[in-house]
């Protein structure tokens, strides 16, 4: 029989630490990399850290896969882009306005979507992100279309501008922070019983009195929101937007870090956004070819690890540790 | 003059729609005999495209001979992914399988990309560019090779499926998988079998589309989705319902091009997928399963 | 306390359940036996909401819940097992049992999220109830083992403390038995008498002939979707149909 895997309160007490230890972490970096170009790309490990989290939500722990969630991101970066600049509205006030838009249209799809299961479900939240990506280029009068959208304000508290690359990492981090606690709580809560209760058997949750229905698509609205938050951010950091940030391959690359990461851990999302959004930058060269890495990696780890980095390396390091101790014997 | 320009969008949308069909049964064929909506069947349309145009530059082939060496390096890759990826999976869970077959879907397009380049290449046509005209439209010698080369497919496809042991045994697979392993057909075999059909006729459909739309590393992704999307209107069928469903989906996208708006034509069929998928999940022609669980 | 009215089951023309009929009262421990492919499991599953019958009603405590989805029969304090016991294999026991207090909790999305202080008083007390469960069914020493690597005898139980959990006043049990050694049966029917013993009614279908005979105080047949007989033990014991639809009437 395995191993006793957690004790209630002693674990909730390491999982405190654990979090503290790593906000403490992430909050000391830029005294280490600041004023270098790494800044940037640290600033970029935060929005995709964000995303990868909102997308495992969902497919983590409801077990429900989405190829559109680029398409949520997209849509709340170009809601607070257009209310900023077209409608002169208030950074602070567009972001949430941004993702109660966006909630609420994803809590309404929702309904129908996620009455489809595996494949279907994934073809059509597929369809749904082309869509949204259709409509950021058509819409040229809002969007700018392919060209993009430029001028879009920068937030700002008080006389603070975060206009630079080490203001906009606490800015980001904070905010990926937030989102990382917000869900490392929800997992451990009734909500996420409930919502790992309908992965592992739907039909025994239904029984047992959780809503899967509703609940999934609970879900799917805060992924959703997340994603939408995630975008605005990046709209008022980077200031422009066009809809290649949005597409398909984009939707693609969330699934990956989050599979790579592992499905299921919250920590695993930062490694997997970690690792994906750092790799095309040791990997200058091989600019374009970074797809087949993807997918070499996302079939590697299906095949071999498919509990993720976070899960699969210390299994890993057991296995070698057994096998070294096993030669030794010989 | 309108009903000109209908007449000459619904005969482009038909040629379109039969792609989609092809694709369409591609997909269809897969998911009954494995219960996988295979992602990287939009890459065996894009490696036809690019295979018939090795045979043709590269290794400077004749027309002829480049087709059938296109569609046998195609079908090479199709077995590659089932014995490669399919075949030793050991959790084959539907997000498993989504997974891998994208990983193999864009580690496909990568690899297409580092051997051809990012450009976009054209094919020669089959047999000249001299218009024909139909009433007040005219089409090209393509699309008649287009409509011609999907009927015979259909009709081998047919012959195969109700006239041959193993495409009878593979219907036999998608009603029920393992009834038909306890009555002595070997499934797997079967799997496979469905990948060497659907990578062939994915192929087919890549080469004789390229000469009227070009062909690059990445037209698989849009081209494989259409199919999709002609296979949910069809119900998954790999017969005559899923032709229908690709043609209806052509001509819609090509009048909607036509009439409405040229950029929002991709759309069109997406939303068609989604309201198919939300209002009649069997299909537009099939019957509801009876509610089991 | 639940009552089944001609109730009727047609899948794609072969007919499942034919006008069955049948009550049971509060407190009672019912057995429902017959042979296999008589119908029971598919009884349960339009009992319990899974399925949705042809025709006939099913009604609880005189509220009809024909139709009704899972999740509401567990707000109506009605609960159900599986033959092949269907745990969340990726949690732990005691999580596990947490899902069955689902019900008796009510915090959000955004208060679990946000640890709100009802929320945080709230998982204690699920928590607290959650373990009471497994200490009733015995197997709080295995609180925190992931329930995929229990053995199925555990298993059993964790399903029924889970069960329980939901604060049920009827409990249905699909082959409570099955998979279990003779050791186990007995542990089994000693805990199905002690959920009697809190007021619960309980509901079997079971091929263990001898548990069925031992627990149950009534007992209802059925063979080839009809009902055949119903009693009390002694009286199925001695009905010759039944006999007959057991051992094949050739004679």
């Amino acid at each position: 029989m395995a191993k006793p895997i957690r004790n209630g309160f002693e674990s909730m007490k390491k999982d405190f630490f654990l979090f503290i230890g790593f906000s403490i972490i992430i909050m000391m970096a830029p005294r280490f990399f600041a004023g270098g170009y790494l800044m940037n790309v640290l600033v970029f490990v935060g929005i995709n850290t964000m995303l990868a989290i909102a997308l495992n939500l969902l497919l983590g722990y409801a077990g429900q896969i989405s190829l559109g969630h680029a398409g949520f991101y997209g849509l709340g970066a170009y809601l607070s882009g257009v209310m900023t600049t077209t409608l002169n509205m208030n950074p602070w006030l567009a972001m949430p306005l941004a993702a109660l838009i966006v909630g609420c249209l994803a809590f309404m799809i929702g309904l129908p979507i996620l009455k489809l299961k595996g494949h279907y479900l994934a073809m059509a939240t597929l369809g749904l992100g082309i869509i949204m990506y259709i409509v950021f280029n058509e819409t040229i009068e809002w969007t700018g279309g392919p060209s993009g959208l430029s001028g879009i304000p920068s937030l700002e508290i008080g006389d603070i501008v975060f206009d630079s690359d080490v203001k906009n990492y606490y800015l980001i981090w904070s905010a990926a922070l937030a989102v990382m606690l917000f869900s490392l709580n929800l997992a451990n809560s009734r909500v996420g019983r409930g919502l790992r209760a309908v992965h592992d058997s739907e039909i025994a949750a239904q029984v047992l009195g959780v809503n899967a229905r509703l609940l999934k698509v609970e879900i799917f609205a805060l992924s959703a929101v997340i994603s939408s938050l995630a975008g605005s951010l990046y709209a008022h950091t980077m200031t422009f937007i066009s809809p290649t940030s949005f597409g398909f391959n984009f939707s693609i690359e969330l699934l990956t870090m989050v599979v790579i990461g592992g499905l299921g851990s919250i920590y695993g999302s930062f490694l997997g956004a970690a690792l994906l959004t750092l790799l095309p930058e040791i990997l200058r060269g091989a600019n374009d070819y970074d797809i087949i890495i993807y997918g070499a990696l996302l079939i590697l780890m299906v095949m071999f690890l498919p509990g993720g980095l976070v899960r699969g390396i210390p299994t890993l390091y057991r296995k070698i540790v057994k096998v070294k101790s096993e030669a030794n014997h010989a | 003059m309108q009903l000109d320009q209908i007449l000459q969008y619904t005969l482009s949308g038909l040629s379109t729609g039969a792609i989609y069909a092809l694709i369409g049964i591609g997909f269809s064929i897969i998911y009954n005999a494995t219960g996988i909506i295979n992602f990287a069947q939009g890459e065996f349309v894009m490696l036809g495209g690019l295979f018939t145009l090795t045979g043709l530059q590269l290794l400077h082939l004749p027309l002829w001979a480049s087709v059938p060496f296109s569609i046998t390096a195609t079908t090479v890759i199709g077995i590659l992914f089932e014995r490669l990826a399919i075949r030793p999976l050991r959790q084959p869970t539907p997000l498993n399988l989504v997974i891998i077959t994208i990983g193999c879907s864009i580690l496909i397009r990568g690899l297409a990309m580092l051997f051809w380049g990012k450009d976009t290449h054209a094919i020669q046509s089959f047999s000249g560019d001299n218009p024909i005209a139909i009433g007040g439209a005219t089409i090209l010698p393509q699309h008649i090779w287009i409509l011609v080369v999907t009927l015979i497919i259909i009709a081998i496809n047919k012959f195969y499926f109700y006239h041959t042991i193993s495409g009878k045994a593979m219907r036999a697979c998608s009603y029920n998988r393992r009834a038909a392993g306890l009555v002595g057909i070997d499934v797997r075999r079967m799997v496979l079998f469905s990948f060497i059909i659907s990578s062939a006729m994915g192929a087919v459909a890549g080469i004789i589309v390229a000469p009227l739309t070009m062909t690059a590393y990445d037209v698989g992704v849009m081209l494989g989705l259409k199919g999709f999307c002609a296979a949910i209107i069809g119900g998954m069928s790999s017969g005559i319902s899923t032709v229908i469903g690709g043609l209806i989906l052509g001509v819609l996208e090509s009048l909607g091009a036509g009439l409405i708006s040229s950029g929002y034509k991709d759309a069109i069929a997406f939303i068609i997928l989604l309201l198919i998928l939300f209002i009649r999940p069997q299909g537009l022609f099939g019957k509801a399963d009876s509610e089991r669980v | 306390m639940l009552e089944v009215s001609a109730v009727t089951q047609i899948f794609g023309g072969v007919t499942a359940l034919e006008n069955v009929s049948f009550s049971i009262s509060k407190g009672d421990i019912t057995g429902v036996i017959g042979p296999n492919g008589a119908g029971k499991t598919t009884l349960f599953n339009i009992i319990t909401g899974i399925y949705k019958q042809t025709a006939g009603r099913v009604i609880l405590e005189g509220r009809d819940i024909t139709g009704l989805p899972p999740e509401r029969l567990a707000r109506l304090a009605m609960v159900r097992t599986f033959q092949n016991i269907e745990l969340f294999g990726a949690m732990t026991v005691l999580e596990n049992v947490m899902v069955g207090m689902h019900t008796k909790s009510t915090s959000g999305l955004l208060a679990c999220a946000l640890k709100m202080p009802w929320s945080i008083s709230e998982e204690k007390k699920i928590r607290k109830g959650a373990m009471k469960w497994l200490e009733f069914t015995g197997i709080s020493e295995l609180a925190d083992h992931t329930a995929g690597s229990l053995p199925f005898g555990k298993g059993r139980l964790l399903e029924i403390a889970r069960a329980l959990a939901v604060g049920p006043r009827i409990i249905l049990m699909d082959e409570p038995a099955a998979g279990l050694n003779s050791h186990e049966t007995l542990g089994l029917a000693q805990l199905i008498k002690q959920i009697r013993d809190l007021g619960i009614t309980v509901v079997l279908v079971e091929h263990d002939m001898e548990l069925v005979m031992d627990i149950c105080d009534r007992i209802i047949v059925l063979n080839l979707g009809r009902k055949l007989a119903e009693g009390t033990p002694r009286e199925i014991q001695e009905s010759k149909e039944v006999i007959a639809a057991y051992l094949g009437d050739d004679d």
